[in-house]
This record gives structure tokens, C-alpha cells and sequence, in this order.
């Protein structure tokens, strides 16, 4: 498959890398093999339990006005209530549904031309709810922060007096905290946004609009950085060539500045999650922000368990972002010489 | 007289630099005719590729030109390919892509894809890279990196094929190989060949002249050697062959005998002229303790 000139290794190159290491893991000896998976597992897992036991330790000493700091055990706990809570939420919207289903039904088969009203189900969001808000809003941010980075990085690789331009704006900006841009997207999306029959809640928008402006910076930067250091050699081979101008970044620039726009973009996402879950604290996004900040709001005892859950669940989902980002960067990028991990 | 094929008249070339212009070159005179091969030899530093990047039009000369075939030379083309020292192939396509890149460039609408195929197939099969055309260039040697910029160089049909130190990364096999395929090729196509080298085999096995370079800066040519050895030429035969024997030994003498005493000459100058000041400062300081 080709883009752009780049052949993207086909899916086949994942397979080869795990039949490559079932090879090598059944050609080592059993001592090796047995030195291997313990190093492996049995190293991170000691890690992992060691943090636990001082965290219970630490826990079990600090007493807040809610109560005591949530040890493992009480997370745990809280973390099954959280998908308690999510079961019983869909039993009773299934439940919903299907009574009002009957309802209609019944009405229908008294009278075919009476009216049906379709009502939504207007339950409170779980837990699982909020985490995808909080994920397709960082997508939406993402994206489109993306979308306008990664060309106005390459214009202002391309000619130094944009960069030159540009450059000053950049350095001003981009130390900005989301918190403090919140406010006036805020102000401007209420003064923008007007309509009666509104697509996007104004929360969401807030959200998504705050994230836009924090986390397009590392992209831009890298990506201009990418476009800059097109190797010399390279582009005496397009002189000689006589490459037009289109040509030349098409073929030979574009290219040469995708690992560079992958670190930029990885950059991005890892900003993006951060911000988003402070920016959708104070916009009220029904995200994990909210959950996280109503809890702290309503001052249960369970409160702190719950929070607790949440940050553990924020931080995973990162990992999981960034991995993703990783294997993409893996599958594009032709640089070897860069380590990526 | 007949049009030489490559002409340089009067070339001189400055840099600006914090302290002034900076002469890399002077005066560089040479005519070269069509299906000559031309080695540029000289000790480090004394300006041959900046020679090469002038006659590709990379660089522009500050005084006189390059005409090639009555026309003047200022801007690079692929009527004067080059193969760079560092093979400048595209990491993220493969051998048969980065031909296929300046084949597309130069033959667009001239040839068909079918055509095209077959003359990138051609070339590749030229430098021996026919079992290896699919591979990114991370997965091949150096020398098959090399191979493949030569390939890609003659796919453009160049009027004049400019080499600068193409071998120079490369083992002694390796280089035995390459140089043995470039003279296969010379003989085969016929074309006019610029190479730089270090190598002073090298350069008198493949050359029909050599052309020494003085030292830098404001380099000049030294002197021009013509390399009369019957072709096709076998290196192992020549190892015993007196002619080649003196060739070598011109070409060295020029190198490490005239050129070093140049450089002997401006540094006893230097201690002459240190010599006479201290005598100097004695005889005045004698002078003043007598008064």
C-alpha cells in the first residue's frame, strides 16, 4: 500500500515481529527461557505489589474530614460499585425501552393511526458513560488541533519569514495553562454558539475548544523542526532533478518530516488527556473531570475511594493512548535510527 | 578546432566568511571531450567537489563559467547527474523506487510505464543490483547504497556523469567490484565520467587523464596527466606494467613531493621571518646599550 510514496509495511510485519519472537523464545534453553519470564514478570510485579503495601501503610494513617485516605482495598471496592452501578443503570434503561415499546405496541394494535411518542431515556451517566465523553472529546480536540498544526507546520518549515512571523505567537502561547484559557472560550463560545436545536453541548464544545488551544503546540513545533531538517543531500538530489516546488514537498520533504510529526503528535496527546480532564472540571463535560469533581463536591464517605478509582482509571487510559500512538508511529515511520519506545 | 564537449574558462570561486571573501578556487581552466573519463585528484580540502558542484550547477562560479555542448552552465539538471559521497537515496523507498523517482522526473511523456520498467530494470541489472531492487536501503551494505546511486545516476541519460568520491566509504573488495563495473559501464555507454578521488589507483586504472589540484585555498590546477594504457584494462596485469608503474609515480610525486614542498616552503619562510625579526631586536637592543 502506498501514500505518498511511504509503503506502509503491511500488518503482515506485526505477525513476522510475534512468529519472529515465538521463534527466539523456542530456541533459548529452558534456564534462559525461565531467567527470561521471571525477569519479565516477576520484577514489574514486585514493583507493583511494593507500592501497594506502602500505599495501604500510608493510607491507613491519614485521616482526612471524609474519612480515612482510601487504601487499595477500599478502591477496590469502590471500583466494583462503580460497575454495580453501570449494570443496574442499563437493567433499568433496557427496562425502560422495552415498556415503552410494549406500550406503543399496544396502542397501535387498538388504534393504527393513534400517536406514538418515542421518549429517551434520561438516566444519570455511569461511570463507563463518562469515560467515553472524556475520550471522544479529546479525540475531537485532537484531531482538530492536528488538522491545524501539522499544515502550518509545514508552511513555516518551508519559508523562514513565516517561521519569522509565526515564531513569537508560538513562544507566547504555548506556555498558556488551560485554565486560564478556559474563561474566554467560555465567553466566546456562548456569544458564538446560538441556536435553538444545538448539535454540540456548550460543555462539550468548551472542553473540546480548550483542549484544541493547549495541545497543538508540541505538533506545530515538531513538525516545522521536521520539515527543517530535510538532509542536504536530499535536496541536491532534488535540485539535480529539477523537482517543481509541489514536487519537491510532495515526494521528498513531506516524508522526510513524518517521524518528527509522529513525536509531535504523541507530544500532543499525552497534553491533550491532561487538559482535558482539568478542562472539563470547571466546563462541567459530563466526563471523567465532572465525576471527579462532583465527588469531591458531595463529600460521601466514599468519596475519596471513588476519586481514587477515577485517577487510577484517568492514568491507564493514558498508557493506553500513548500506546497506541506508539504502534502508528511504529507502522509509518522509515527512521531506524530512532529508538522508540 | 572542434566545440569541446565540457569546457571551463578562467573558474574562480569566493565564499563569504566573517573575515572577507574566502578564494576557494582560481582560475581553473580544462577542457574535456565526449566519453572521457577525467579523475580530480588532490590532497584534502583544495576545493574538488567544489569543482564538481560548479560544473553541476550546484554552486555558481564568481568569475568565468562552464559551457557544456555551447551552452552555459548555471543551474543543476539531469544532463549532469550526480552520485553524491553519502548515496542520497530516499530511506523510506526502496532501490527500485529511488530509480524510478529520477526516471519518472526526466522521461515523463517520453516513455511508458512498460518502457520505463524495463529501462529502470535495465540499469539496476547495470550495477548488478537486479536480486536487491525491492530493498529500503536500510536493509542493504553500503556498497549496494553506492551501487544504487550509480543506477539512479545513469537512468537519467546524463550528458556527463559527475562522481564525487563515490567510493570512498567503501572496503577495498567492494571498491575492486564497483571500480571494475564503472569501467564495464564507461566502455558499454560511452559517456563522459568527472570523478573525484583519494585513491591514486584508482585514479590512474579508470582515467583518461588525471587532473592534480594544488593546495588550498584559491586551488588551481597543478597539472594534467595524460593516462595512456590500452583498454580494457586489467588491474592485476597492470600491478607488473612499467607504464603503470610511472603513471602512479607521477601522480605521487605531484602529491607528496611538490606539494608538500610547497607547504615546507611557506613554513621555512615563516621561520625565516621570525629568524630576522629576533636578530633584528638583538642588534637594536646592542645598540642601545652602547649609546
Amino acid at each position: 500500500m502506498e501514500i505518498n510514496g511511504i509503503t506502509m509495511k503491511s500488518a503482515n510485519s506485526i505477525f513476522d515481529r510475534i512468529a519472529s519472537s515465538i521463534k527466539s523464545v523456542r530456541e533459548m534453553d529452558p534456564k534462559q527461557l525461565a531467567s527470561v519470564i521471571i525477569k519479565g514478570t516477576l520484577v514489574p510485579l514486585t514493583g507493583i505489589v511494593a507500592f501497594l503495601v506502602i500505599w495501604q501503610l500510608g493510607a491507613s494513617r491519614i485521616d482526612t474530614s471524609l474519612g480515612k485516605f482510601p487504601g487499595p482495598a477500599e478502591v477496590w471496592t469502590q471500583t466494583s460499585n462503580l460497575v454495580d452501578e453501570h449494570n443496574n443503570v442499563r437493567a433499568k434503561e433496557a427496562a425502560f425501552y422495552e415498556r415503552q415499546r410494549k406500550r406503543n405496541e399496544e396502542k397501535l394494535a387498538g388504534d393504527p393511526n393513534a400517536e406514538v411518542t418515542w421518549r429517551d431515556y434520561t438516566g444519570k451517566e455511569t461511570f463507563f458513560d463518562q469515560i467515553w465523553t472524556s475520550l471522544y472529546t479529546v479525540m475531537t480536540g485532537f484531531l482538530l488541533a492536528s488538522l491545524i498544526a501539522i499544515p502550518t507546520g509545514i508552511m513555516i518549515g518551508l519559508s523562514s519569514t513565516l517561521y519569522m512571523a509565526v515564531n513569537p505567537l508560538i513562544q507566547i502561547f504555548k506556555p498558556v495553562s488551560p485554565l486560564a484559557w478556559l474563561p474566554l472560550v467560555t465567553m466566546v463560545v456562548s456569544a458564538l454558539y446560538v441556536s435553538d436545536e444545538p448539535i454540540f453541548a456548550k460543555s462539550f464544545l468548551n472542553s473540546m475548544f480548550t483542549v484544541l488551544l493547549c495541545c497543538m503546540w508540541p505538533t506545530l513545533i515538531n513538525t516545522a523542526v521536521g520539515v527543517v531538517g530535510v538532509s542536504k543531500d536530499l535536496n541536491n538530489v532534488s535540485k539535480v532533478l529539477r523537482l517543481n516546488w509541489w514536487t519537491h514537498v510532495r515526494k521528498i520533504v513531506l516524508p522526510s518530516a513524518i517521524p518528527m510529526m509522529f513525536t509531535g503528535l504523541r507530544l500532543s496527546l499525552a497534553i491533550a488527556w491532561m487538559v482535558l480532564i482539568a478542562a472539563e472540571m470547571l466546563a462541567q463535560n459530563p466526563g471523567l473531570g465532572k465525576f471527579v469533581w462532583d465527588e469531591f463536591q458531595n463529600g460521601s464517605s466514599n468519596s475519596l475511594g471513588r476519586i481514587m478509582a477515577a485517577v487510577l482509571v484517568i492514568g491507564f487510559i493514558g498508557f493506553l493512548l500513548d500506546r497506541s500512538m506508539l504502534m502508528l508511529q511504529r507502522f509509518v515511520s522509515w527512521d531506524k535510527s530512532m529508538v522508540l519506545r | 578546432m572542434a566545440i569541446p564537449h565540457l569546457e571551463l574558462t578562467g573558474v574562480s570561486i569566493d565564499f563569504p566568511s566573517p573575515q572577507g571573501p574566502f578564494r576557494a578556487l582560481q582560475n581553473i581552466n580544462l577542457k574535456i571531450d565526449q566519453g572521457e573519463f577525467i579523475s580530480v585528484i588532490g590532497h584534502s580540502g583544495c576545493g574538488k567537489s567544489t569543482v564538481l558542484n560548479i560544473v553541476a550547477g550546484l554552486y555558481q562560479a564568481t568569475k568565468g563559467g562552464v559551457i557544456l555542448d555551447g551552452k552555459e552552465v548555471n543551474e543543476p539538471g539531469p544532463e549532469r547527474a550526480v552520485v553524491f559521497q553519502n548515496h542520497s537515496l530516499m530511506p523510506w523507498l526502496s532501490a527500485y523506487q529511488n530509480v524510478e523517482l529520477a526516471v519518472k522526473c526526466v522521461f515523463k511523456g517520453k516513455k511508458t510505464k512498460a518502457e520505463m520498467k524495463q529501462w529502470i530494470e535495465h540499469n539496476l541489472s547495470l550495477v548488478h543490483m537486479e536480486h536487491a531492487m525491492h530493498k529500503r536501503p536500510d536493509e542493504i551494505s553500503g556498497g549496494m547504497k553506492q551501487r544504487v546511486g550509480i543506477a539512479r545516476a545513469l537512468a537519467m541519460e546524463p550528458t556527463i556523469l559527475l562522481m564525487d568520491e563515490p567510493f570512498g566509504a567503501l572496503d577495498a573488495l567492494t571498491r575492486a567490484h564497483l571500480q571494475d563495473s564503472l569501467m564495464d559501464i564507461h566502455t558499454e555507454l560511452g559517456n563522459t565520467v568527472i570523478m573525484i578521488t583519494h585513491d591514486v589507483d584508482e585514479a590512474v586504472l579508470l582515467s583518461d587523464r588525471i587532473v592534480m589540484m594544488t593546495n588550498g585555498p584559491a586551488a588551481t590546477i597543478g597539472d594534467v596527466l595524460s593516462v595512456e594504457l590500452q583498454r580494457p584494462r586489467n588491474r592485476v596485469a597492470l600491478a607488473d606494467d612499467a607504464r603503470y608503474n610511472h603513471y602512479r609515480h607521477e601522480v605521487l610525486s605531484f602529491l607528496y613531493e611538490k606539494m608538500n614542498k610547497q607547504k615546507k616552503d611557506t613554513v621555512n619562510n615563516k621561520k625565516d621571518e621570525r629568524e630576522n625579526l629576533v636578530r633584528l631586536e638583538k642588534r637594536k637592543r646592542k645598540g642601545e646599550k652602547a649609546a
